[in-house]
């Protein structure tokens, strides 16, 4: 297949991709919907959920995924039997659909590399697809592995969604050449560690936002809606932590990649460069989230925000500093 | 809830302290500064630090920008100099920041070493009481007498990389301690990034020559265009290598939607290590520098330099040379000018000043002249001239990419308009008033070569993976105690007990729970084919 035939492919499959996460999110927030807890609860319900704030049953079914029943971890009591069936079968559809989606946006990616011979990492647009199937990847792997991570579902498709949309309309460049200072092994070395780092990152801000949610739910001790379909509190905030303490080594090299090959490639491997300059700003504050999680004894409401703003400054790394900086990264393509 | 008892003491309002003795008040300080808030809103503090460097010009990264910052702003640019925003990196306040995170990071690894040290040396602590009260606890039937159980209980332990401690009937185990060295190592080793890079900045420098092809350079001070060094650098340490530029490539798409795009830059030299050696010929690329003794050698951004001869009205030649144009977009339309100091006596006594904007492939329209691709499809010159005084003579350093006119006249064509003329290669054309002519002989290629040397890298780079060793550790690495106790229960009947305790400290144990059951296995499967002999495993939960 020629270069135009391939990039066209890619292209398709990507907006395929598209329609299908855009199929999945309807069905997962279909799926939260059911199973929200009903606010009319009957007198004896409203006492069960009094004692769901006892902390004792706050801290949940105990060690990661050692459930096994097949949803993610409701107060089932209070969370009607037909409703919880038809949430399961939402959720079902939700995921199968999501996986078909994250397979046509690899089957994408991969065509937009063959496309142009190489690692499709030269530009935002490149990025931000192969970003996306990375969350998409890494949500359903942990999704499997522990089901609590479920009720992210939703809001981690919608991120996945917002993603693709910037990328095919504000981000999209042709297929091109790499240009020289891009044509280094380091590009496959640095590029996906920085992807992988920012996808783990990605479903740690997720948890951490809904952190936020369901311990304001709890200390206003309203255990129904939505916020009372959500892992407790402080299961999202260990959820949180964990992700987030796989992606910051990630992260970590990520920006030593970084500085070999700007090292090699600028003859510096350190100049604070825009983007150098934000992935240290990002560095540190993820840096100081862990520290303020584990050593501190920061849990809940306050972890979580430090947590959200570490994202916010990875997010601004990437879009912010491309759009508003004039710096040696500026190749993105915008 | 803990914060509320803290107000309520503090409600009770105790005596105020007795005054602080200046060793009391130095103690205070340091549990201070050592402390984990302090510690943390230090990093926040540095985070914040970081940041102004990317929005306002730095000096250090793009020196261009802040000349023209200065030029908008004077005002504003007095009180960032006086701030020191210019060059955040450097600024006083930026070290204090790092500077206090330096102190109050060693001062939390050393006493954490001490502790650990001693944490490792130590014996595990022995086996509680009520092993049933434990986070995870099992108590199986084993077919087997105590001293067998215990010993396969051992063995297990030991497989499983624990430390054990035998206390007769039970045993005591513990593991992980490489959690705890790996963050002091990681701790230990951000430190050591530390000071290369301000050994880097101490002994390091970078500089960069253009470079038209066919013409070289020595490696020395005098010839460098510029040259940023560390307050310890030494010009005497540089390698005395020098270097041709033979050729340089420049390869562009040459068409589809990508046309234009850069594809590859090549530069062929010939170096010559040290005056005398033989002449070694090598290419440079982008990201292939060359490497003379640990002086790296990069190309960056090249130009196209226009190849001009002017005479004088006698056809005597005044200048000749190629001229480095500066490229101002990606179809490398580029800008320069020539200066032709012209001594009394030759021509007519006048400098001459060229300005001009020479173009790979131009295209002439109601847009004015400008290039449309970047490789020389359609090489042309379009120029203006001045007469006068270029002023060279002043002792007042210029730019060389700039004319200044204030002691120059614009030529005048016949009809009185300001002089233009458009060259290809090869043309010439006469200047008014018998000032002589300029020829457009050809154009070359030229490059920036950078030459630098980044001292402490190698150090940064240690740092930066023992770093990254020890994160990995830390975070991976479950520190966790484990006891098992045997006892007899009746005869023929020996009932062990295990139990396991996470102290990783960070989240809810991992599977503390299948660590457990796997020690249980493990001492079963070593016990042989005996096998589980009883039902009533209990869980501690």
């Amino acid at each position: 297949m020629s270069t135009e035939t391939l990039a066209q492919l890619s292209d398709n499959l990507v907006y395929g991709a598209m329609a299908a996460f855009a199929v999945a999110m309807v069905a997962l927030a279909a799926e939260a919907a059911s199973r929200r807890v009903p606010t009319g609860a009957p007198a004896d319900r409203s006492l069960v959920a009094t004692g769901a704030t006892d902390p004792e049953s706050v801290s949940g079914p105990g060690p990661a995924g050692r459930r096994d029943g097949s949803g993610p971890t409701a107060p089932d009591a209070q969370v009607p039997p037909e409703a919880a069936g038809r949430a399961d079968r939402y959720g079902r559809v939700g995921t199968s659909v999501l996986v078909l989606g994250t397979i046509l946006l690899g089957l994408g990616v991969l065509t937009r590399g063959l496309a142009a011979g190489r690692v499709p990492w030269s530009n935002m647009y490149g990025f931000a697809i192969s970003g996306t199937f990375v969350v998409a990847l890494v949500y359903l792997v942990a999704a499997r592995r522990q089901p609590d991570l479920r009720a992210l579902g939703v809001w981690v498709v919608a991120t996945l969604l917002l993603t693709l949309g910037l990328a095919v309309t504000v981000l999209y460049v042709p297929v091109g050449p790499l240009v020289p200072s891009l044509q280094s092994y380091w590009l496959v070395i640095h590029v996906a560690a920085a992807t992988i780092a920012a996808a783990v990152f990605t479903i740690a801000m997720v948890a951490s936002a809904l952190q936020i949610v369901a311990e304001r739910a709890e200390h206003s001790g309203r255990r129904t809606g939505y916020a009372g379909a959500l892992p407790p509190a402080e299961r999202l905030d260990a959820l949180a932590y964990r992700v987030t303490a796989f992606g910051f080594p990630l992260w970590t090299f990520a920006v030593v990649a970084g500085a070999i090959w700007a090292e090699a490639s600028w003859g510096r491997y350190w100049g604070w460069d825009p983007k150098e300059v934000w992935s240290l700003v990002t560095w540190l504050v993820y840096a100081a989230y862990l520290h303020a999680r584990t050593t501190a004894g920061w849990r809940g409401r306050r972890a979580s925000v430090v947590g959200l703003v570490a994202y916010a400054s990875l997010i601004f790394n990437f879009f912010g500093v491309n759009i508003l900086f004039e710096g040696l990264h500026s190749y993105g393509g915008l | 809830m803990s914060t509320v008892r803290a107000e309520r003491e503090e409600s009770a309002a105790p005596p105020p302290p007795p005054a602080l003795s200046p060793p009391e008040l130095a103690r205070w300080a340091w549990r201070q500064l050592t402390s984990m808030r302090v510690a943390l809103l230090l990093l926040f503090l540095l985070a914040l630090a970081t940041v102004p460097g990317s929005v306002i010009p730095q000096r250090t990264v793009d020196p261009l920008a802040v000349t023209e910052f200065r030029e908008v702003n004077p005002a504003l640019a007095q009180w960032y100099d006086r701030l020191g925003l210019f060059d955040v990196y450097a600024a006083p306040w930026f070290a204090a920041i790092y500077l206090a995170l330096l102190v109050s990071l060693v001062g939390c690894i050393l006493p954490r070493s001490r502790q650990h040290w001693r944490a490792v040396r130590a014996r595990p602590p022995a086996a509680p009481r009520y092993l049933s009260r434990l986070p995870e606890h099992r108590r199986v039937e084993v077919a087997a007498p105590v001293d067998e159980v215990l010993v396969a209980a051992r063995a297990t332990l030991r497989a499983r990389r624990y430390r054990v401690a035998d206390d007769g009937a039970s045993l005591a185990a513990e593991r992980g301690h490489l959690r705890e060295t790996g963050n002091l190592v990681f701790h230990l080793a951000v430190v050591v990034v530390l000071l290369a890079v301000a050994l880097g900045s101490l002994f390091g420098y970078r500089a960069t020559v253009l470079v038209p092809e066919g013409r070289g350079f020595a490696n020395s001070v005098i010839q460098y265009d510029s040259l940023e060094s560390g307050s310890l650098f030494d010009p005497a340490d540089l390698p005395p290598f020098s270097l041709e530029l033979e050729e340089f490539v420049m390869d562009f798409v040459d068409e589809g939607p990508a046309a234009g795009t850069p594809q590859e830059y090549a530069a062929t030299v010939t170096l010559t290590r040290e005056p005398g050696a033989e002449p070694e010929t090598r290419t440079i690329r982008v990201n292939e520098p060359l490497s003379v003794g640990g002086t790296l050698v990069h190309v960056l951004n090249p130009g196209y330099a226009p190849v001009v001869t002017v005479r004088d009205a006698d056809g005597e030649v005044l200048f000749t040379g190629p001229v480095p144009f500066l490229p101002q977009d990606d179809a490398f339309t580029s800008t320069g000018v020539v200066k032709v100091a012209v001594p009394q006596g030759r021509g007519r006594g006048e400098d001459i000043g060229i300005e001009g904007i020479f173009l790979p492939t131009a295209v002439l329209d109601e847009q004015g002249p400008r290039s449309v691709f970047p490789a020389p499809r359609n090489p042309a010159l379009f120029l203006t001239a001045y007469h006068g005084d270029l002023g060279l003579d002043d002792g007042v350093p210029q730019s060389v990419y700039r004319l200044d006119t204030d002691a120059m006249q614009q030529f005048v064509g016949e009809d009185g308009t300001p002089f233009r003329a458009g060259l290809t290669v090869g043309d010439s054309v006469e200047l008014p008033d018998g000032h002589g002519s300029i020829t457009l002989d050809g154009y070359v290629p030229w490059v920036n070569v950078q030459v630098g040397r980044n001292a402490g890298k190698q150090l940064a780079l240690l740092g930066a993976l023992l770093a990254l060793a020890g994160l990995m550790a830390s975070m991976f690495v479950r520190r966790r105690r484990a006891w098992v106790r045997v006892a007899a229960d009746a005869p023929g009947r020996t009932v062990m007990e295990v139990a396991g305790l996470d102290r990783s400290q960070t989240d809810q144990g991992g599977d503390l729970a299948g660590e457990v059951d796997a020690l249980v296995d493990g001492v079963r499967q070593r016990l042989g084919a005996g096998g589980p002999t009883g039902g009533d495993e209990e869980d501690g939960r």
